[in-house]
């Protein structure tokens, strides 16, 4: 038996290790892909299969007779028009304002160190621990009272509340990842505090802003307590469709459906290119 | 004009003195290398030269102008950074431009300057690429490259070579000293490899746990160390230190006695390895010899001198075997004399042979 053991084994061929490595990833990258997006699928089926199509089973996968019919009808539903406007102008302000408040903020956060730095920290997440029902009949007398009820724009603020804490840790986080040399460098050669900023760091962190400003974007899309409280008319596309789509037929669901997903993804895809910057955020 | 004053600087993080009073003045257009083992405070210096950190205490003229309050960009310098800090979202050719840029050169004009900079360090293949597609050393270069590229007139450096291979090192070496010259460039340039700042430097500036130890020639900081971390820190093997006694005015090893200096009791006696030759008849001082190392231009002995570990070196015709007992013979005027008490050279006994 010794000798036996003595012998070297053959191993198994060097391809295969990388081979079934490969296999995996792929079969990794699919389960993601399917989980994302046929979701998606179906309810663009819905959306473009017609009245009938929603109730055919079992389900095709393959469209037949497809048609913007219904979803033609379904914008022009009264006031759907309007609510998808109103959703962009709520969604563009959350945007800027989380962007234009909560990086200033996560700069200060990374690259001073100032008394009650860990308290702040706590304190910006413990709003979002704050329940917004308690403050809802509060903050509706106070948004009549400004004249900011019932508009779109006093819907972002709400949703700038919710989305600023994320936005101040992320940028945070994006900022203490560039090496302060970067800056001084910059300093060194000319710049002033704020050109190195514009020049060096920002550059460098907008990968990072994006992803900020997507999920500021996404939070402001899906958001529904706060704009059916502080809103009558000025509805934004969620708030409306939660209520009218309730007492709709079933492919008016999935063409509103279909609507609420389309802005988040086109969204996403316009700041990929960001997301993905060539150069990475390589230190040194 | 850019000559710099450090007037007694210090600096503390927290509790720890990271610099102790330094002083160092550099003349306008002078070569000066901090030379210090890690952790000394050489590149905590240079960035309060440079404006990146305050100063706790003490303040740095440049050019007859009192800059400790300005910011980095008043001061007028340039800089290359211990860990390059070249920008990863700029191509080479925008990092080396990155100086000029800033002050509004004109185009024509940048392209000239980052060609002749490119040049000198070897980059030009690189321009188009970004710093992530290049090797550490090619980072550092092009790191130099920027600095050299805006002509400052003061020009601040933290172990500028460190990461090339010996032979660039070398040739970089030489390339950058002609330039300096040439330019009347005042540099301080930061490094631990002793040869650097001997071969570059007007004057070498020894630094030890935030202190300034000696600031000389490097031809004095070699044969006259002022401290005994100096000595010991400098040269290759470092300088023997013999714990010897002084007894009325004599210091006896083995059959041989020196005139002591005046000031000490307890003496470490420096002497530099290829300051003791082999006398040939055994006389002289007594040295027991352990391992032979042949090193082509030079034997190394190492071995011990009345039971006190020494390193002598011989020349590469010598015999000599372990294990034996050779006798040195010494010239007097190129010892040095350290107060083991202080850590601080003894000046020289006048007549020194008894
Ligand atoms: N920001 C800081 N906070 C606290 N201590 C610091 C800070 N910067 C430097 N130090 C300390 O000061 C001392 C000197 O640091 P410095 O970077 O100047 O060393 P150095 O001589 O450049 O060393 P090396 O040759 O390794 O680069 C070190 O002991 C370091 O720990
Ligand atoms: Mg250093």
């Amino acid at each position: 038996m010794t000798s036996v053991t003595a012998t070297p084994i053959v191993k198994p061929s060097g391809i295969s290790v990388p081979g079934a490595r490969r296999l995996l990833l792929w079969t990794g990258i699919i389960a993601v892909l399917a989980w994302v997006l046929l979701p998606i699928y179906f309810v663009a089926l819905g959306a473009f299969g017609g009245r009938l199509g929603v109730f055919r089973w079992p389900k095709s996968i393959w469209p037949s007779d497809l048609s913007a019919a219904s979803m033609l009808q379904f914008l022009n539903i009264e006031g759907v028009f309007g609510a998808l406007m109103n959703s962009f102008i709520a969604a563009g302000f959350t945007v800027l304002f989380s962007v234009l408040l909560g990086a200033p903020a996560g700069y200060a956060l990374a690259r001073y160190s100032f008394k009650g730095q860990t308290a702040f920290r706590l304190l910006v997440l413990l709003t979002r621990a704050f329940p917004l029902a308690i403050l809802a009949l509060p903050l509706t007398v106070s948004f009549i009272r400004l004249g900011l009820y019932d508009t779109a724009f006093g819907v972002s603020l709400i949703h700038t509340v919710l989305a600023l804490p994320f936005a101040v840790l992320v940028t945070q986080s994006l900022f203490m990842g560039i090496p302060r040399e970067y800056e001084e460098a910059a300093w060194v050669f000319g710049c002033t505090r704020f050109q190195a900023f514009l020049r060096v760091v920002m550059p460098l962190a907008l990968p990072g802003l994006a992803a900020t400003a997507i999920f500021a974007f996404v939070i402001s899309w899906n958001e529904v307590f706060a704009a059916s409280i502080l809103t009558v008319r000025e509805r934004t596309l969620t708030a409306y469709l939660l209520k009218v789509l309730s007492e709709s037929p079933l492919h008016y669901r999935f063409a509103g459906g279909f609507i609420l997903i389309i802005p988040s993804v086109l969204f996403i895809f316009a700041v990929r290119r960001y997301l993905f910057a060539v150069w990475g955020i390589a230190s040194k | 004009m850019a000559d710099i004053v450090i007037d007694r600087v210090s600096k503390h993080f927290g509790d720890f003195h990271a610099l102790q009073e330094v002083s160092l003045n550099v003349g306008d257009g002078e070569f000066v290398a901090l030379l210090g083992p890690s952790g000394c405070g050489k590149t905590t210096l240079l960035r309060i030269i440079a404006g990146l950190e305050t100063q706790s205490s003490g303040r740095i003229v440049i050019g007859g102008r009192d800059v400790s309050a300005l910011s980095p960009r008043e001061r007028g310098l340039a800089m290359v950074f211990q860990n390059y800090a070249v920008f990863p979202h700029m191509t080479v050719f925008e990092n080396v431009a990155f100086g000029l840029r800033m002050k509004k050169v004109p185009d024509a004009e940048v392209k000239r300057q980052v060609e002749r900079a490119a040049a000198l360090l070897h980059i030009e293949p690189y321009l188009d690429r970004y710093p992530a597609k290049l090797s550490g050393g090619q980072r550092q270069r092009v790191a130099v490259a920027r600095a050299l590229a805006v002509q400052p007139a003061v020009l601040l450096m933290d172990e500028p070579l460190s990461n090339l291979d010996a032979l660039l090192r070398l040739e970089m070496r030489t390339e950058l000293k002609a330039v300096l010259r040439e330019a009347g460039t005042t540099t301080i340039y930061v490094t631990h490899d002793q040869t650097e700042a001997m071969g570059l430097a007007d004057r070498i500036a020894v630094m030890y746990g935030g202190k300034i130890d000696q600031i000389d020639t490097p031809l004095s900081v070699y044969a006259a160390p002022t401290t005994r971390f100096v000595g010991g820190f400098i040269g290759n093997p470092p300088m023997n230190f013999i714990k010897v006694k002084a007894e009325s005015g004599t210091v006896r090893i083995g059959p041989v006695s020196f005139v002591a200096p005046a000031g000490g009791l307890d003496l470490d006696l420096g002497l530099r390895g290829e300051d003791a030759h082999l006398s040939g008849d055994g006389s002289g001082l007594p040295f027991d010899v352990r391992v032979v190392e042949p090193m082509g231009s030079h034997l190394l002995l190492t071995g011990s001198i009345e039971g006190q570990a020494a390193r002598i070196v011989a020349p590469p015709t010598a015999t000599v075997r372990a294990g034996e007992r050779v006798g040195l013979t010494v010239d007097p005027s190129r010892l040095t004399w350290i107060d083991t008490s202080t850590g601080r050279a003894l000046a020289r006994p006048q007549d020194s042979t008894r």
